[in-house]
C-alpha cells in the first residue's frame, strides 16, 4: 500500500513537471546549473552591465551574491558595483518607478524573482526571439513577449535578427502572414553560439537569483533524508520488537 | 539512582494530587484500548495532528518577520526567504505543510467513507471532524493571501466576490468581508488576524473535541466490528492493545516515512511544479492587472470546478456550498447496518468509486480554464458527486451486504 501511494506520489510530481513545461516556449529548452559557479558568475556580470541600469534586484544583496558566487570583496566592488552602493546594501537602480513609465511605457519590473514567475525556458525563449521591427518605438519586436516595451539591450552581442514571412490561407479563404522564423540581419559582436551560451549563463543566474537558498537546501535535503532513513530502520526495529506479542 | 527515581515519584504524586496526571495519561494513552488490526489506513489521523504542530510552529516563526501590510508583505516574505536565517526552511515547511494538512485530511476523511468510521455511535466524531475541516480551508483561504502575489489577490478578490451573488445583502456583505471596495491592506490586515489567532484558536480547540468525543466511543477499525462487545475477565477488550506503547511506536514509523516524503518535497520541489506555489505568485499583487488564468490553490479545486459547472452564479455559489455541507448528513444517509467496505455490497462499493473518481476529476478540471467540453464535464462529474450522497439511502439499504465476523481479522 505503501509503494502505491509514493508511485501516486512520484507520478503526481512528474505530472507537475510536465505541467509546468508545457506552457509554450517556442521549443527553447535549458536545463539551469546552479553547480557551475563560473556561468553564473558570466551570467552576474552580464546582468550587472545591461540589466541592472534599469531593472532593479531588490530583494538581493552585493554580498550575497559575492559569497554564494565565490567573488572575493575587493573584485566585487571594482567590478560588479557602481556608484554609492555598498557590499550589504540590495541592488537597486536609481531610475525612478515613474521615470521609467515615462521612457518605456511601463516601470521596468523587479527582476528578483522572475525567473520562479515566467520559468527558464521562457526568459530563453525571449532573449532568443527579439527581432527587427520598424513600427515598434524601440525597432525591436519579441516573439515570445508580443509588442514588449523593453528595447533590445542586447543588441550589440546578438545583432538583429529579421522575421522570415510565410502565408497561411485559413479555412474561411482569408490569408494572413505569419513570422515562420527569424533569420540573422545585422550580425552583432558575438557569433550565434556565444550568443547562446551567454544568454545560458544571464539565465543561469536569474534563477540562482530568484532562489539564492536553492544552493544550500539542495546540498542539505540529502542529509536531513539520510538522517531520517537511519531514524526510520531504529523506529521500524522498535516496532516490530513491542508488536510480536501482539501477532 | 534510587534517590532520584524515589524523588520523581513524590513528584508524580505531589502532581497527581492536584491535577490528574496519571489519569489522563492511562485514560488516553496507556490504558486506551484501540483496536489492533489498524492498517495503512489509520496513519492519518496522527499525521494529521504532526502536520498541525509543524504548521503552528513554523507560522509563529513567520510571523516573527512577516509585515502585514500591503506595501511591505511581498517583500518581507522574499527576506524571509534571503535575509533570515533558515527563512526559507521555514517558509517552505509552512507551505508545503498546507498541502501536506489537505492531503492527509483529504485521506483521514477517505478513510471514514471507506470503513464506515461516521457511522453510529461516531456520527458527532464525524461532524467535528468535519467542522475541523471547514475552519482549515478558512484558515488556507485567509493564509494564501499573505503573500501578495497576483494569485493571492485575485484568488481572494474571485472568492470574495461569490459572496456577492447573494441577492440584496450580497454586495454590502462582500464589501464588509473586504473592509474596502476592493481588495487592499485592510483586507489584508484582517486576514492576517484570522490566519495567525482565530482560525489557529478554533483549530486547537476542534481538534480537542475530536480527540475527547473519539476516546469516548473508542476507534473504528478497518473490520468495522465493535472491539468492546468481546471483554476479558477485567473488562479489556480482547481485540483491543493499549495505545502506548504498540500505537506510538507504530505512528512514529508512519511519521517517519510521512517526513521522508514532506522532505523530498521541501527539500527538492517546494513549488511542486506549480501546485503548491503557483508561478503568478511570484508577481507582486497589481490591482489594475488580472491574471491571465486564475486557479485556486489544488486542495480547493473540486469545489471551485462545481461552482463553474453552473452557469448561474447563485447556484453555483449554493452547489458549492451544498457540496461541502453534504458530507455532515452522511451518518444518517447511509442506512447500511454494515460499516466497514469489507462487507459492504457493490452498489456501495461502486458508488464510492465513482464518486473518488469524480472528486479527482473535478480537482483537475477546477485547475483547467473553463472551455465548453470541460464545463460539460464538470457538470457530469458535478451531477455523480451529489448522486452518492442523494441516492445513499437508496442504494445502502438495498445492498446486498456479506456477513460481519464477530472478531477482527487481519489488518
Amino acid at each position: 500500500m505503501k509503494k502505491i501511494i509514493f508511485i501516486v506520489f512520484l507520478a503526481l510530481s512528474s505530472a507537475g513537471v510536465i505541467h509546468a513545461a508545457s506552457t509554450d516556449t517556442r521549443g527553447y529548452h535549458m536545463d539551469p546549473d546552479l553547480s557551475d559557479t563560473k556561468s553564473l558568475q558570466r551570467g552576474a556580470r552580464i546582468f550587472i552591465n545591461y540589466c541592472l541600469s534599469c531593472h532593479s534586484a531588490a530583494y538581493m544583496r552585493y554580498n550575497r551574491l559575492g559569497k554564494d558566487l565565490n567573488i572575493a570583496e575587493n573584485i566585487l566592488k571594482d567590478n560588479f558595483m557602481f556608484g554609492t552602493d555598498k557590499p550589504g546594501d540590495t541592488m537597486n537602480v536609481a531610475l525612478r518607478p515613474a521615470d521609467g513609465e515615462q521612457f518605456f511605457g511601463v516601470a521596468p519590473p523587479d527582476l528578483s524573482v522572475i525567473a520562479r514567475a515566467r520559468g527558464a525556458n521562457w526568459l530563453y525563449a525571449y532573449f532568443m526571439t527579439f527581432y527587427s521591427d520598424p513600427s515598434r518605438p524601440f525597432g525591436v519586436n519579441n516573439l515570445q513577449f508580443k509588442d514588449v516595451a523593453m528595447p533590445h539591450v542586447l543588441w550589440e552581442l546578438q545583432g538583429f535578427q529579421r522575421p522570415v514571412y510565410k502565408t497561411v490561407t485559413h479555412k474561411d479563404g482569408t490569408i494572413t502572414r505569419v513570422i515562420e522564423s527569424l533569420e540573422t540581419g545585422k550580425p552583432g559582436k558575438f557569433s550565434a553560439e556565444e550568443y547562446e551560451q551567454t544568454i545560458y549563463d544571464l539565465i543561469n543566474f536569474l534563477v540562482y537569483l530568484s532562489e539564492p537558498a536553492k544552493l544550500k537546501r539542495e546540498a542539505i535535503g540529502v542529509w536531513v533524508i539520510i538522517y531520517l532513513l537511519v531514524f526510520l530502520v531504529v523506529a521500524y526495529l522498535l516496532k516490530k520488537e513491542l508488536w510480536r506479542d501482539v501477532e | 539512582m534510587n534517590m532520584i527515581k524515589q524523588s520523581l515519584c513524590n513528584f508524580i504524586s505531589w502532581v497527581d494530587a492536584r491535577y490528574p496526571l496519571l489519569k489522563t495519561w492511562n485514560e488516553h494513552l496507556a490504558k486506551y484500548y484501540v483496536p489492533k488490526n489498524f492498517n495503512f489506513w489509520y496513519f492519518f489521523g496522527a499525521l494529521a495532528l504532526l502536520v498541525l504542530v509543524i504548521q503552528i510552529v513554523t507560522g509563529i516563526w513567520l510571523t516573527m518577520n512577516y509585515k502585514p501590510s500591503a506595501e511591505e508583505a511581498f517583500a518581507s516574505v522574499e527576506y524571509i526567504m534571503r535575509d533570515v536565517e533558515w527563512g526559507w526552511l521555514v517558509r517552505y515547511l509552512h507551505s508545503t505543510g498546507s498541502s501536506a494538512f489537505f492531503i492527509v485530511i483529504y485521506l483521514h476523511m477517505f478513510r471514514a467513507l471507506l470503513y464506515g468510521s461516521f457511522k453510529k455511535p461516531r456520527e458527532l466524531l464525524w461532524c467535528t471532524g468535519m467542522f475541523i475541516y471547514l475552519t482549515l480551508m478558512g484558515e488556507a483561504f485567509f493564509g494564501y493571501l499573505l503573500p501578495w502575489g497576483q494569485m493571492s489577490y485575485w484568488g481572494a478578490q474571485v472568492i470574495i466576490s461569490l459572496f456577492a451573488a447573494i441577492p440584496i445583502v450580497g454586495d454590502g456583505l462582500a464589501e464588509w468581508i473586504r473592509g474596502d471596495y476592493v481588495v487592499s491592506d485592510v483586507t489584508l490586515n484582517r486576514f492576517f488576524a484570522f490566519h495567525v489567532i482565530a482560525m489557529p484558536l478554533i483549530l486547537v480547540g476542534l481538534v480537542f473535541v475530536h480527540i475527547i468525543s473519539l476516546h469516548e466511543v473508542g476507534s473504528n477499525n478497518p473490520d468495522g466490528v465493535d472491539i468492546k462487545k468481546h471483554k476479558d475477565k477485567n473488562g479489556i477488550p480482547l481485540d483491543g492493545i493499549p495505545f502506548h506503547p504498540y500505537y506510538t511506536v507504530k505512528d512514529i514509523v508512519g511519521a517517519i516515512v510521512f517526513l521522508i516524503l514532506f522532505s523530498l518535497v521541501v527539500f527538492y520541489a517546494p513549488e511542486m511544479g506549480g501546485y503548491f506555489l503557483e508561478h503568478a505568485n511570484f508577481v507582486p499583487a497589481d490591482p489594475l492587472q488580472t491574471p491571465e488564468h486564475i486557479a485556486p490553490v489544488w486542495y480547493f479545486t473540486p469545489f471551485y470546478a462545481i461552482l463553474r459547472a453552473i452557469p448561474s452564479q447563485l447556484w453555483g455559489v449554493i452547489a458549492m456550498g451544498l457540496a461541502v455541507f453534504m458530507f455532515f448528513l452522511l451518518p444518517w444517509l447511509d442506512r447500511s447496518p454494515v460499516k466497514s467496505i469489507r462487507y459492504r455490497g457493490y452498489y456501495y462499493r461502486i458508488a464510492l468509486t465513482a464518486f473518488v473518481i469524480s472528486f479527482v476529476c473535478l480537482g483537475w478540471l477546477g485547475m483547467q480554464a473553463a472551455t465548453p467540453m470541460y464545463s460539460w464535464l464538470s457538470r457530469l462529474f458535478t451531477v455523480i458527486y451529489f448522486l452518492f450522497f442523494v441516492l445513499m439511502p437508496f442504494y445502502t439499504s438495498i445492498d446486498r451486504d456479506k456477513p460481519v465476523p464477530e472478531r477482527v481479522t487481519a489488518p
